[in-house]
């Protein structure tokens, strides 16, 4: 495919014209089985604004339940129906079934298929200067199997017994037992089919974003040359490659233990007023699979989110990212760190204490590159000249949420402290923060800054600014207050806290969460009615509307197919020359040669 | 009939917010302007807001701290609870100065250099000897954290129970949790799930003469101030976990696997109620790890004595074997 492109695009002349003529592209072949990156990233964005949106109703359901409990919602019959919320009350399995799908979707289908899916496809082959993926066909099944296992998400919700409710975490017993809760039937066998899906999408997609970096760089973008973007998005695909697989070897057993009676997991269970024959399993190990992981995935998460606000703070201040090799040497040791912390999940499982401690000290390293990557942004902004665009907004919002999230895992990290605010509502703070409001906000961002090259238009500049401004201070809102519960002892994933006396005095708090939490989601309309319109009406985009120095504002208005009319271009610099003293306009695209005398900061040599 | 005219309606009203932003775009095109582009008002009003931001987000920390700060961490009741805390409060006091500070440093940078038309900004890629302090500071401070926590690790979960504490089973099931005394020998019997019935809930074995006098109890379970309590932690079904928030306390009960967790009491459940002017108060054991519908009101109550009074509680208690099965049928 990737020949064919090459004599393609030399075939004809730089015109536009030239566009009209890819006659042997069918409308299937273009819009539906495309292996065109340009077109699999959209397809990637697509299915995961609408997931997203999926996941965000039902975090309005079940916050309606936590504000109000006793309250009766039409809402909640309306969406729920009369089997999971009758009378306008929500079923306490359709609660937990709820937290479930909302925390799969999020961290799996939207922050990982949908943010990394979106943005390696776009941005790897633009930004490191290739025609396209290494493999298009891998990617454009990479796609499908995304679609396919969202599918199968979705489809789970109608099954009956409800889809699976035994968390995002999935931990058996009870993921495995139909008998100790219904989602446990059907609705996991489904939740299971669509992960291991997930996990085929994820390292197709991967080892194609790692080989494309690595091989298919173009001539003088050295490894120190890359922008920041795609140092994240290559260490975000390792991190995939190598821990995906154990989900699915821990997915695998547990469908054994589901359907064969092997006891993997299972031992010394009596449910049901039976005895189970497993013995000899261990629930532990299952939870020692799933973090393994679990943890890299919570950076598989934040690191497509922290490369982009490198490179958008970076734009967007005029300025270099401050620090650029210590920007890299971070983020590698963060991905390193991260394969040697997943116990951290577990201080509290009867996990060997002198583990725990081991666990302790790796986990509170990976404070010290997030702290260093935290006041390189902040040093980035310091006499820059800041434009405030709707993607630097949401950027510099994703490094307060950053620190703000980061700080409190230093007190969950502390295995003593976790002690008792382990599962509470403290940790939902502190990841929501951390990562998903980071992960989302950095895909705002995105979404913001690459419109251009995804949908060839501009996105309305005055919705962003409301949608930024209402969005942020809504997330807080949501929150922030939840450490305060948590600090009072209010565990998660309760369906309401009436049934403790201890609790009472803190229903103010639930109910200003909820309040905020609905006043967001509503935030949400104005992004999705912008993000449609645009796509469709926007006004059209020049060739580099930002004024970016990297290799994907160098190729025109138009989705070509190869990328660059003729040759490809040749790098000749690093990426953030910006406002370099001597230069008559305040960039300098990678493209253009190096002075003599001049410093190639990216290597560090003068030229 | 209506839901259908408020779908229509809806997207009618979809449309029309288009067209009006349409509207709105082609003006401005008319009058020469290009208004997605990015001008110095804009930068100026977004610089503002974040300086606002800043103010109402700090603003809205303290007021929490001042409206829910006593309501947060309820009095500690054990000794190990009185040492956490402050370990709480030492890490929340230095993550609180980077959380202001840091964040400060954001926003007020974020609002100081907006963009000027006629600014340039100043071209500055690196500075090793800053970078250095910031790994090198933070390093620092973290291995004070690591230090106070893993020696207060060390103390309350690495240390083995005193070999005269008092042994508690707690037996978890969906959605209920039972107490197991050793009874005067302070020794649990052997168990085992598939003798489990109606009436012998925690699978008793009567062949073991150690268990023939545990103790069982449900609904609410006494401990004695000044004693170190043992919890031997156990499931029947699901995960669970055993969390005391006065005590500081928590463990996952994991089936097939016996845990444990232990402390000293240090205040009884009459000085607690002193403490906090609320006659109703009691300590609780509650779940507090995802295990089915009920999950929310699995719980348990938990009654500290003065040790003579927990002796004439225990005095009353009936050893399960000694019991009439009939009387257990509740």
């Amino acid at each position: 495919m990737s020949m064919d492109t090459h004599s393609h695009s030399a075939h004809h002349t730089a015109d536009h014209h030239d566009d009209h003529h890819h006659h042997e592209e069918s409308f299937i072949s273009k819009y539906v089985f495309s292996m065109d990156h340009k077109m699999i990233s959209r397809q990637f964005l697509v299915t995961a604004v609408f997931m997203a949106v999926v996941a965000m109703v039902m975090s309005t359901l079940f916050r309606l339940q936590l504000a109000w409990p006793d309250e009766k919602f039409a809402f909640v019959n309306w969406m729920l129906g009369d089997t999971w919320g009758k009378d306008g009350i929500l079923d306490p399995n359709m609660y937990l079934a709820l937290v479930t799908i909302h925390g799969t979707i999020m961290v799996f289908f939207v922050l990982t298929g949908g943010l990394s899916g979106t943005f390696a496809n776009l941005l790897i082959p633009y930004q490191v200067g290739a025609r396209d993926m290494a493999s298009g066909f891998l990617n454009m099944l990479s796609y499908w199997f995304f679609l396919l296992s969202s599918i199968i998400m979705i489809c789970s919700l109608f099954v009956e017994g409800g889809p699976a409710s035994a968390g995002w975490t999935i931990y058996p017993p009870l993921s495995a037992l139909p008998q100790a809760i219904p989602g446990s039937g059907m609705g996991m066998t489904l939740w299971l089919v669509s992960m291991s899906l997930f996990v085929v999408s994820s390292l197709l997609g991967g080892l194609n974003y790692i080989v494309t970096i690595v091989n298919l760089r173009t001539k003088g973008m050295s490894m120190m040359r890359l922008p920041l973007t795609m140092w994240a998005l290559l260490i975000t695909a390792i991190l995939g490659v190598l821990s995906f697989p154990v989900l699915f070897s821990a997915v695998l057993l547990l469908l054994f233990d589901r359907s064969m009676g092997t006891s993997f997991y299972l031992s010394d269970i009596h449910i049901g007023g039976q005895a189970l024959e497993q013995t000899g399993g261990s629930p532990i190990l299952f939870q020692h699979l799933f973090w393994f992981l679990g943890h890299p995935e919570v950076y598989i998460v934040l690191l497509p989110a922290l490369g982009m606000a490198s490179e958008i703070i970076s734009v967007n201040s005029r300025k270099p990212i401050f620090g650029y090799r210590a920007m890299v040497v971070s983020m590698l040791a963060i991905g390193f760190l991260s394969f040697i912390v997943w116990g951290h999940h577990m201080f509290m499982t009867g996990m060997n204490p002198f583990l725990g401690a081991v666990f302790v000290f790796t986990t509170l390293l990976i404070a010290i590159p997030s702290a260093v990557k935290a006041f390189n942004y902040i040093t980035t902004l310091w006499k820059g000249n800041i434009r405030f665009t709707p993607a630097m907004l949401f950027s510099i919002g994703l490094v307060s949420t950053f620190i703000s999230g980061g700080v409190t895992g230093i007190i969950l990290a502390d295995s003593t402290l976790d002690i008792n605010i382990h599962d509470t509502y403290f940790v939902v703070g502190h990841f929501h923060i951390v990562m998903g409001l980071s992960a989302i906000l950095g895909m705002f961002a995105g979404v913001y800054h690459w419109f251009p090259k995804l949908f060839l238009r501009m996105m309305n500049k005055k919705l962003g600014y409301l949608h930024f401004w209402l969005t942020f201070i809504c997330a807080y809102g949501v929150f922030f207050p939840m450490h305060f519960l948590g600090l009072a002892g209010v565990p998660r994933r309760y369906y309401s806290n009436t049934a403790f006396p201890m609790f009472d005095n803190l229903v103010d708090i639930n109910v200003l969460i909820s309040i905020f939490a609905i006043a967001g989601a509503f935030a949400q309309i104005i992004f999705l009615f912008n993000f449609f319109y645009s796509a469709l009406r926007g006004p059209k985009a020049t060739e580099n509307p930002w004024g970016s120095n990297t290799l994907e504002w160098t190729n025109g208005v138009g989705h070509i197919h190869g990328n660059w009319h003729g040759a490809l271009p040749e790098v000749k610099r690093w990426a953030y020359d910006y406002s370099k003293p001597g230069k008559a306009e305040d960039f300098v695209p990678q493209t253009v040669a190096l002075e003599d005398g001049e410093l190639d900061e990216g290597a560090g040599v003068h030229h | 009939m209506i839901k259908f005219l408020v779908y229509v309606a809806l997207v009618l009203a979809a449309v029309a917010v288009a067209q009006i932003v349409r509207v709105f775009e082609l003006a401005s095109v008319l009058k020469g302007g290009k208004p997605n582009d990015i001008t110095e008002n804009d930068n100026k009003m977004n610089g503002r807001f974040m300086m606002l931001f800043m103010i109402l987000f700090y603003g809205f920390c303290f007021w929490q701290v001042y409206e829910y700060g006593d309501k947060i961490l309820p009095e500690s009741a054990s000794d190990i609870g009185l040492e956490t805390d402050w370990l709480l409060w030492f890490n929340m006091l230095i993550i609180s100065v980077v959380f202001l500070v840091t964040n400060g440093l954001l926003f007020y940078f974020a609002y100081k250099y907006y963009g000027r038309d006629n600014n340039r900004a100043t071209f500055y890629p690196h500075n090793n000897k800053l970078e250095m302090i910031w790994t090198v500071v933070p390093a620092i401070v973290l291995l004070a954290i690591i230090f106070l926590g893993l020696k207060l690790w060390n103390e309350i979960v690495m240390t083995p129970p005193k070999s005269d504490a008092l042994v508690i089973e707690l037996y978890a099931k969906q959605f209920d949790w039972t107490a197991r005394y050793g009874g005067k020998d302070n020794t649990l019997g052997t168990v085992n799930y598939k003798l489990i019935t109606g009436t012998n809930v925690v699978g008793l074995d009567s062949a073991d003469q150690k268990g023939w006098d545990d103790l069982i109890v449900r609904n609410e379970f006494h401990i004695p101030k000044g004693r170190q309590v043992s919890f031997q932690i156990r499931s029947r079904d699901v995960i669970h976990s055993a969390y005391m928030p006065h005590f500081r306390q928590q463990m996952n009960a994991v089936p097939g696997m016996v845990t444990e967790m232990h402390f000293v009491p240090i205040l009884t459940t009459k000085e607690m109620r002193e403490k906090t002017h609320n006659n109703k108060f009691d300590f609780i054991l509650l779940c507090n790890k995802i295990c089915g519908a009920s999950h929310y009101n699995m719980q348990m109550t938990i009654i500290v004595d003065e040790p003579a009074d927990y002796e004439t509680w225990v005095a009353k208690q009936q050893a399960f074997f000694a019991k009439p099965v009939i009387g257990m049928a509740n």
